[in-house]
């Protein structure tokens, strides 16, 4: 099932201030095609959870449309949508047992639809089976890990066979390793069903590691729609190239004079395609190599051994981050008496932006 | 640290003070009332110890009304304001607008006075030679009555006092129906709804079994408080109950006590323990039930 | 799969659904707002009618055109109303005060002291919530009359002034306050006492409040311990004063300067009411049940 938003926009009165509105999302475009798994990243508060509702119908948007494949279902109630929905506390119901909390949703099914007894039984068995808890049919939630809670939620929402499944946050509630572990099974089974899904989280490298594209938020905007490896390589502005990588991206205030981009008085780069001006410069932390020609010269802070790897921790004069973080490889030898390192740089690793608009600034590499 | 200890006492002492003369002694002394026989109260002397006292209660006329008007109300009004309230709180919790003024209108009558109130009951009822009364308005429409409800046959005096009885009860059940209501996490029901739950499921399937704790609460202190009915009684047919056949169990112990026929503390003493034995034992049939069939969050 | 039709009368119905049932539940819960508030308004209404006008209506009118404050002036003068009404103002304030003298001091033990056998004590005290009033009514009644304290202040207010529940309502929240408080004040030799008047009762202020207010409301509506202690009109409180204006009043047909009565008997628990509101439904939604 294809997922269309047609410039959809969610307004709500600010709270404390009469007649005045917050906007939520804004004028929001895109389609999910069927089958993929796509992934809302933002700071808490950019709009995504408002998103996930929009679609699922549970708020009613201010304007614009959204369509499952042809069918316009803007207006339509939730529970004519066909969508399961995952909440992030799960939303189990304490006082049915798993099986019970599974047979839920079957049990709504009325007129040609209605399901005999054991055909909700033999669907309620398969969705346990996808998500690996037919052992646990019979206890209640409260006797449950978290990761078990997960997978009843996510069978409770697969079990109604949805034309749409939501997932809000869907992993926050787990311990490191088990977030690890479900998020690969989220992808199997999303694999497996084939079912086209939305994924909302405020965490990169979840997006990062399960979406087929990643659309990034920011107020309400969409920053930028794009498979995860495109979003991290090429991101379109400021914002997004921060939001995304660990270590995150260092900035510096810098400046394109006659084709070389300069931080702080040294020429650090030569840059084709882009006129004299002041700008932004981004650097990944892959980005520096240790370079004793090199021209981008760092007061030295720390060297940290992480076995295949040295993160180097600098500052300099222009960053725009209170330090520095590079990754290199092992192999390079860094002088820890020294009290400065310096650095070449990897022209595809460097993105320039625009001081004021923070929109991304395309060069050549010569 | 010994001071410590004396101090702490110290503190305890007006309270400890007050619930052992008026609480602690009371109860173990109304006991031995109950059972001595004969007690003179201006002589302070009695004949002898036994099952007298109790053998008189249960067989007073008196007493067998009360005990029938007393189960008669707890009966009708438990059940009525109990679901009562739960339309009313569910309604409520279903609405934004108005909401706050609708519960304060409801919790009106927590904080009037039952004499005083009852007593505008009692005009809104009654039939007097000059005027039906505005209830028997009402019937008229209908093409029915009139009849007098304060004066009147049985059944039209236990309706009012019904009627009135739950209409004091209302306010604290839908306080706390309304809170325990709101304090079922909203994800549930959005969870329902994304399911196509309609909404008598919901209600029946999520609503019940959450807020099932507080309504057995309300059952059990509505049991308890319809048996301790009086002062409502009192507040539309006077305080010879007695005579207008409306006494409850309560009142029976204070007209023993005290008042037209009383002066018989012994007889007030061995209803007042029959009537704690009933409330026990239905507190505990309720709390057997409760193990059973309501859900602990 | 869904046409487009279909949804539309889908949504189209849904809509209607929707309309229909928030008017169903508006107008219900407006009819019952009309069953609590009509009381209160025929009270007011019939208080000003005069007494000739009222009994002239065979068929009782929904308003009046000519009120009259005559059935107050009455209300004050025919019966001793003003001295039921200060007799209450007394026992409640009283009554009120002391208990707070004997709760708070009890609460603060419980919660912050350490002594043997505060476990025990405590479980003791809880065990008294069960007991029924009507159980210990009797001996107190007995106890008081063979104390001669019948028809006096002392009778009305010693046997009301404890509550097991406010202790224990009391105890809960200060234990809220957290330890270091104490142990601060203790290291700068703070004694307890003073640590009980100037740091638990002002950061716990709106439950002594909440209690207070309750307190108040229970005093102000007692009925059965006052009509069993008070023969004397002196003594009388509102309720019983109602009741004996009632019987041997104003004469049985003077139903609009009873009225009058009954309004100048519920106005100040009602304007209570309105000042608190919030605070009184908090506190009798925490448990409290009425009397």
């Amino acid at each position: 099932m294809k997922v269309v938003l047609q410039n959809l926009t969610k307004t709500f009165p600010a709270r404390g201030k009469k007649g005045e509105t917050v906007t939520a999302v804004n004028d929001f475009t895109f389609e999910i095609p069927d089958g993929e798994l796509i992934g809302l990243l933002g700071p808490s508060g950019c709009g995504k959870s408002t998103t996930l509702n929009l679609i699922c119908g549970l708020q009613k948007p201010t304007g614009g449309k959204i369509f499952f494949g042809e069918d316009d279902v803007t207006d339509l109630p939730p529970e004519h949508r066909g969508v399961g929905l995952v909440f992030q506390n799960y939303a189990l119901y304490p006082h049915l047992t798993v099986l019970q909390n599974i047979l839920f949703p079957l049990e709504n099914l009325k007129g040609k639809n209605k399901l005999s007894k054991d055909e909700m039984k033999r669907r309620a068995h398969e969705a346990a089976a996808l998500v690996q808890i037919e052992g646990l049919m019979e206890r209640r939630p409260s006797e449950l890990s978290g990761g078990q809670q997960q997978r009843v939620a996510i069978a409770r929402a697969l079990v109604k066979m949805p034309r749409v499944l939501l997932l809000d946050e869907p992993l926050s509630n787990l311990d490191a390793r088990l977030r690890l572990q479900t998020r690969e099974e989220i992808r199997r089974i999303q694999k497996e069903t084939g079912i086209t899904t939305v994924f909302v989280t405020h965490d990169q490298e979840e997006a990062m590691s399960i979406s087929d594209r990643i659309v990034v938020m920011k107020d309400g905007v969409i920053q930028q729609i794009d498979k995860p490896q495109t979003v991290y390589d090429d991101p379109t502005n400021l914002f997004v190239a921060k939001f995304l990588g660990t270590p995150p991206i260092s900035v510096f205030s810098g400046e394109v004079r006659g084709g070389m981009l300069y931080i702080g008085e040294n020429p650090v780069l030569p840059v084709g395609g882009v006129s004299d001006r002041p700008v932004t410069v981004g650097i990944r932390p892959e980005g520096f190599v240790p370079d004793e020609k090199g021209k981008l010269i760092c007061d030295l802070k720390a060297v940290e051994v992480m076995g295949r790897d040295i993160s180097i921790v600098s500052t300099h004069a222009a960053a725009q981050v209170p330090v520095i973080r590079s990754i290199v490889s092992a192999d390079h030898r860094i002088n820890t008496a020294s009290p400065t390192v310096a650095f070449s740089l990897k022209p595809h690793k460097v993105f320039l932006f625009d001081r004021e608009s923070e929109g991304r600034i395309p060069f050549t590499t010569v | 640290m010994e001071k410590n200890q004396n101090k702490a006492w110290l503190y305890l002492l007006p309270a400890i003070l007050f619930l052992g003369v008026f609480m602690v002694y009371p109860l173990i002394d109304v006991f031995i009332y109950s059972f001595e026989e004969g007690y003179n109260s201006a002589s302070q002397t009695y004949f002898g110890v036994g099952g007298y006292n109790y053998s008189y209660v249960l067989h007073d006329p008196y007493f067998l009304q009360a005990i029938k008007n007393t189960l008669i109300l707890v009966l009708i009004t438990v059940p009525v304001s109990t679901l009562l309230a739960l339309f009313i709180s569910v309604g409520l919790s279903s609405i934004k607008a108005l909401r706050n003024l609708f519960q304060t209108v409801y919790f009106l009558p927590y904080v009037t006075n039952t004499l005083a109130v009852g007593m505008v009951f009692m005009i809104l009822f009654k039939k007097t030679p000059y005027s039906d009364g505005l209830a028997n308005l009402l019937l008229g429409l209908f093409g029915a009555g009139p009849i007098d409800f304060i004066d009147g046959p049985y059944w039209a005096k236990m309706l009012v006092l019904c009627i009135y009885t739950v209409w004091v009860v209302m306010p604290f059940k839908i306080l706390v129906l309304t809170g325990a209501l709101a304090s079922v996490n909203e994800e549930y029901y959005s969870a329902a709804r994304i399911d196509g739950t309609s909404r008598a499921r919901i209600f029946r399937k999520i609503t019940l079994p959450m807020i099932s704790p507080m309504l057995f609460y309300l059952v059990i202190t509505g049991f308890i408080g319809a048996f301790k009915a009086y002062s409502d009684a009192v507040a539309i047919f006077g305080t010879n109950l007695n005579a207008a056949e409306m006494n409850t169990i309560v009142g029976y112990i204070y007209d023993m006590l005290y008042g037209e026929g009383g002066g018989y503390p012994s007889y007030a003493a061995a209803a007042a323990i029959i009537l704690f034995v009933i409330v026990l034992t239905i507190t505990c049939i309720n709390l057997l039930i409760r193990r059973k069939h309501v859900y602990h969050g | 799969m869904n046409t487009n039709t279909d949804i539309d009368r889908v949504e189209r119905r849904a809509m209607w659904l929707e309309r229909t049932r928030k008017t169903v539940v508006y107008a219900l819960l407006a009819l019952w707002a009309l069953i609590v508030l009509f009381p209160f308004y025929w009270m007011l209404l019939s208080s000003v009618k005069s007494y000739s006008a009222y009994n002239a209506e065979h068929i009782p009118k929904f308003f009046t055109l000519s009120p009259t404050l005559q059935n107050y002036a009455e209300a004050f003068t025919a019966v001793p109303l003003a001295k039921y009404f200060l007799n209450t103002v007394i026992f409640t304030l009283a009554t009120t005060a002391i208990m707070l003298v004997v709760i708070v001091p009890a609460a603060f033990a419980f919660s912050r002291l350490q002594f043997r056998g505060k476990g025990l004590v405590f479980t003791l005290f809880l065990a008294l919530m069960m007991i029924p009033n009507e159980l210990v009514i009797i001996t107190n009644y007995v106890t008081i009359a063979s104390l001669d304290l019948r028809n006096s202040f002392t009778g009305l207010i010693l046997p009301s002034v404890t509550s097991v529940f406010y202790i224990y309502l009391l105890k809960e929240n200060f234990e809220q306050i957290p330890n270091e408080l104490y142990y601060a004040a203790k290291v700068d030799g703070t004694s307890d006492l003073k640590y009980l008047l100037k740091v638990t009762l002002p950061i716990c202020r709106p439950t002594i409040v909440t209690v207070t207010i309750l307190k108040i409301i229970e005093c102000w509506n007692s009925y059965v311990w006052p009509r069993l202690i008070t023969d004397n009109e002196a003594y009388f409180l509102v309720s019983g004063g109602i009741q004996e204006i009632r019987e041997n009043g104003f004469g049985r047909e003077n139903i609009p300067a009873m009225m009058a009565a009954v309004v100048v008997i519920s106005v100040p628990l009602i304007v209570l009411f309105l000042i608190f509101r919030k605070k009184i439904m908090a506190g009798v939604a925490r448990g409290g049940m009425k009397g």
